[in-house]
């Protein structure tokens, strides 16, 4: 089969996994878990038992050790049918403390000591690397069969490659999946379905292969056991095929420690547990599985024996047999089988390990760097935690590949395994004993892991590396068996002796009863003998209750205790009645972990700082959300404020106004009132008389006037001007205005300077009202120029966009900067009325009406005289009074 | 020494009451500008003064609050019959000795000028 065809068939089967974990992932987050929580995917996943080692190597060890391999398949098929309500009580335990790994488990159990976790944690490294190392190897191995003729492929360069990229395929689809939430309970929807999912095909693939070995290779059953009788035999294998008590003994119990210790089972087994009812179900389902996983091993060993070549590696029969017959498809479904088992182990011991290893060895390293896990602090701890499993996740799946290169996949695949199965087994005694005896303790349990970690270490581990070699260590038994017996005896007696002779404290004595009772645990287990801890925890309820209320509650607790004063014991019914209360203030997680630490006791595990860290996540929502709505009612505040000022201002002006209007009616009107009471004296000459009757005219012309502006202005103010729009020359408009006002002060030669081409400009606007504002300008300057040879200047611009730009500039002395702004003020008259002659309207006026036509007049500093710009668009905005 | 000195910006209101007065016999002079008003005082040194709230460049109650605070204590104590065209008398024009609004009567005129120059 082309490596080629392969490598696609593998990216498919992984990208389907991808998929499929995905999937799985967005229903959960959608909460649609029911058939994800199915009893048979939990089962199914189970299988991650059954990795590349068993896969591959049963038959392996089949071939070489006849039916030995079967030990692997019981021990955990005893645990199974014999123990299940043990695992229910397993299971049942670590939900209630929310265990994230066996490391999690023990060290809840030893009084939440992370030392003794960090050392479970590193047995659990050490353990896991040659096995994942293991798991490359056979995907390599795999590779290599149907890759006999690279082609170009670079041969085993090429291949070594391969177990790079499925590390690193493998630890991006980890990291993914493995990484997405920190839920307390570290359930990972999308893996479980995607190993349950492989569980399938590893079953479907090996059951294919078995029906082929039987009914194709064979005639069928019987000739199949013949064979196999036949084979027994044999003189090369018949040492091999003995059964050896001891061996099996050890094999037995160890695998069947493998299934609860080992990180990866745990993982499925206890933490991805929804409930302990699951377990009826796999209870019987998960034997079944390795049942029908086993069937076939031996026929399969028996069939590559003899037809195989004698130098090829009985590890890869599975593979090698179909092959060689020819039926490269069935082939190809077991090569996905194997690959299946490499990468479900692979991905599920990583994420198992990377929990611990961060749980236990990088968060804690990390809060003692930072000294207190102060709330503030918590969301970095969440960011923390997520990296740190990700960088472990890597780290372990990297060190499994830098094992694989290193050891250059010599060893046989069983013998790797079973050096990680001996391994995490020396955590069974102080797991089973914690969980069965309430007698043991942290000191015995320290004793017996690290006894039994060194002898394993010493006698396993190192030789199966290739240092110190193998060693003698009990007569007339194989070396493993003998290591396995004498690390676990070792480990068992330290166990019990020091926990027998140790005295455990009160924290992991409460824990111990919990445990073992498996009852609602006294999940704040804190038996504290010394009473001078009730001052700082009154203290503590005092600033959270206020003084009075803190005091009444812990007098009447002492007073329920028969004490008098107001310090109760610290006995478990008041811590747990005191968290109580104080969770209804401050949330529960917040309350277990002040009153840990002012009680001074049990150092935090993860999850509760996850959850200190999702109370203060809340709490600070919470109080965003509240700054939040007081920002908008300040906002809301200061609006009413400024519509108030606004409002009063106006009232102001108004008031202003009316004074100004007040005193512009009164003058003129007091003039006429003084003059037609001398009118009506009766002595007066005719001159007087007619002088006296031309100023009461003037000032009632005044009047007139400045009754006309207010009605003019009020009129354009409100937008209700009426415009009469016609298409206008320019030019015409400025001689007309010009004409006008040289009525105005006619003494004065004005000398006024026009560019006549420039001004016939066609614009869309009112005339009249243009021609009321030039003539306003104009006649302004003739009123206030004071220069000695007055000269106005009229300049026409066209902007870019149409419309028009009149400046108009006299030569006197212009107005100082402080007063321009001032100018189109109402009643802004700024020189002597008598010479103005208006009410100081007009260009307030003006400004009204070029914002009606759609423009603007301004006054233009730095321009010598007075200057003022007046801008017209080229036709007025729709909307701006016009009919 | 004149009789009346009337500070008034407004040149129909100066020529009515400067007729008005005349003809009981006053010698009224004119100035029309807060600006140099108090020269104006200090030159005419007028029995009474009439003045106008409202002027172009100082106003009627800065050109009172300078004449009473004038070093010539005589000067200081003109009598002053201020004119407003203010629908109300603010507290500025209380330091005048009487206040007079726009429009008035005639009569009235007559009648404080003649009360005030006694």
């Amino acid at each position: 089969m082309p490596f080629e065809t392969l490598v696609l068939a593998c990216l498919a089967y992984v990208a389907l996994m991808f998929a499929v974990a995905y999937a799985a992932d967005r229903a959960a987050a959608r909460g649609r878990v029911r058939c994800l929580d199915h009893p048979l995917v939990y089962t199914l996943s189970l299988s991650v038992y059954c990795s590349a080692w068993t896969f591959y190597g049963a038959v392996g060890y089949a071939s070489r050790s006849g039916l030995e391999f079967l030990t692997i398949y019981l021990g955990p098929t005893i645990v199974f049918c014999g123990a299940w309500w043990g695992l229910r009580r397993l299971v049942r335990v670590a939900r209630m403390h929310h265990v994230t790994s066996v490391a999690d488990l023990v060290s809840a159990r030893f009084g939440k000591s992370n030392r003794l976790a960090a050392l479970v944690t590193l047995i659990a490294v050490i353990a896991a690397t040659p096995y994942v190392a293991l798991q490359l190897q056979s995907v390599r191995l795999s590779f290599e069969v149907f890759a006999t003729d690279p082609r170009g492929m670079g041969g085993s360069d090429a291949l070594g490659g391969t177990a790079l990229w499925v590390a690193a395929g493998l630890a991006v689809f980890t990291i993914l999946f493995g990484t997405r939430n920190l839920a307390a309970d570290e359930r990972h929807h999308g893996v479980v379905t995607a190993i349950a999912l492989e569980a399938v095909v590893k079953l479907a693939a090996f059951i294919a292969l078995g029906v082929f070995v039987i009914w194709g290779l064979a005639d069928g059953p019987s000739d199949m056991l013949d064979r196999i009788s036949r084979a027994s035999l044999d003189p090369r294998v018949a040492e091999g095929w003995l059964l050896r008590p001891d061996r099996w003994t050890a094999l037995i119990v160890i695998s069947g420690a493998a299934i609860l210790t080992l990180p990866r089972m745990f993982q499925v087994l206890v933490v991805e547990a929804a409930d302990e009812e699951r377990l009826h179900v796999a209870g019987w389902a998960f034997p079944a599985y390795l049942f029908a996983m086993s069937l076939f091993v031996l026929p399969i060993a028996v069939m590559g024996r003899e037809l195989m070549p004698a130098d090829a590696n009985p590890d890869l029969y599975v593979l090698t047999l179909p092959a060689a017959a020819g039926q490269d498809m069935l082939a190809l479904l077991v090569f996905l089988g194997g690959f299946s088992a490499a990468t479900s182990m692979v991905v599920v011991c990583a994420i198992a390990v990377a929990t611990m290893v961060s749980n236990h060895w990088l968060v804690p390293a990390w809060l003692a760097l930072r000294r207190i896990p102060a709330s503030e602090e918590m969301d970095d701890l969440r960011g923390f935690v997520l990296n740190a499993r990700r960088l472990a996740i890597l780290a372990v799946v990297a060190a499994g590949w830098v094992y694989h290169q290193a050891s250059g996949g010599a060893a046989a695949l069983a013998a790797m395994g079973l050096v990680a199965f001996s391994g995490m087994a020396q955590v069974l005694p102080a797991m089973v004993g914690g969980l069965l005896w309430r007698g043991a303790n942290r000191k015995g349990a320290y004793a017996g892991i690290g006894a039994g970690f060194v002898l394993w270490m010493g006698l396993v581990f190192l030789p199966s590396v290739g240092v110190g070699g193998d060693m003698t260590v009990l007569p007339g038994m194989d070396p493993w068996t003998a290591a396995v017996a004498l690390s676990l005896s070792v480990n068992t007696l330290a166990f019990v002796g020091v926990s027998i002779f140790g005295f455990p404290d009160p924290v992991e004595r409460f824990q111990g009863l919990s445990f073992v009772s498996a009852i609602e645990p006294l999940r704040h287990s804190r038996a504290r003998s010394a009473d001078d801890r009730a001052e700082p925890l009154l203290a503590m309820a005092r600033r959270i209750w206020g003084p009075d209320a803190a005091l009444r509650f812990f007098q009447a607790e002492a007073r329920a205790q028969g004490k008098s004063g107001y310090l109760p014991d610290l006995t478990p019914d008041f811590l747990t009645g005191l968290e109580r209360r104080l969770a209804g203030s401050i949330g529960a997680a917040t309350a277990h972990a002040m009153i840990d630490r002012v009680a001074g006791g049990v150092a935090l595990t993860v999850s509760d700082l996850l959850q200190v860290a999702d109370e203060a996540q809340r709490a600070k929502e919470e109080t965003q959300r509240l700054e939040a709505a007081r920002a908008e009612l300040a906002r809301t505040a200061r609006q009413l404020h400024q519509a108030n000022d606004k409002l009063t201002a106006l009232s102001v002006q108004k008031d202003a106004f009316l004074g100004q209007i007040s005193h512009e009616l009164r003058t003129p009107m007091t003039s006429v009132r003084a003059f037609s009471e001398i009118l009506m004296d009766a002595d007066l000459q005719d001159a007087d008389r007619q002088r006296f009757a031309g100023i009461i005219h003037q000032e009632a012309g005044r009047l007139t006037r400045l009754l006309d502006d207010l009605l003019d202005l009020s009129v354009l103010e409100s937008g209700r001007a009426q415009l009469t729009i016609s298409v206008v020359n320019l030019h015409d408009v400025i001689t007309r205005a010009v004409t006008a006002a040289s009525a105005t002060r006619p003494e004065r030669g004005f000398l006024i300077d026009r560019d006549l081409p420039s001004e016939h400009l066609g614009l869309i606007t009112d005339a009249d009202r243009l021609l009321q504002v030039l003539i306003n300008v104009i006649s302004n300057a003739r009123k206030y120029c004071d220069a000695d040879h007055p000269v106005m200047t009229i300049r026409v611009k066209r902007p870019q966009g149409g419309g028009a730009v009149i400046d108009v500039i006299d030569n006197g002395s212009g107005i100082d900067s402080g007063r321009q702004s001032l100018i189109f003020e109402k009643f802004a008259r700024l020189n002597d009325p008598a010479r103005a002659g208006g009410a100081g309207l007009g260009l307030a006026i003006c400004r009204e009406i070029m914002l009606n036509l759609g423009g603007d007049i301004a006054y233009l500093p730095g321009q010598g005289g007075a200057a003022f710009r007046i801008v017209l668009p080229q036709r007025p905005p729709v909307g701006s009074g016009s009919d | 020494m004149q009789d009346i000195l009337m500070i008034e910006d407004e040149v129909n209101i100066a020529e009515a009451v400067r007729f008005i007065l005349s003809r009981e016999g006053w010698q009224v002079a004119l100035h029309a500008d807060g600006a140099g008003a108090l020269e104006a005082i200090r030159h005419h040194r007028p029995r009474l003064l009439i003045l106008d709230l409202m002027l172009p460049n100082r106003s009627g109650t800065e050109v009172l609050a300078d004449l009473r605070a004038d070093p010539d204590a005589e000067l200081a104590a003109t009598p002053v019959l201020m004119l407003t065209a203010r629908g109300q008398v603010d507290d500025a024009a209380a330091q005048a000795d009487h206040v007079l609004s726009k429009p008035f009567d005639n009569a009235d005129l007559r009648a404080i000028v003649r009360g005030m120059l006694g």
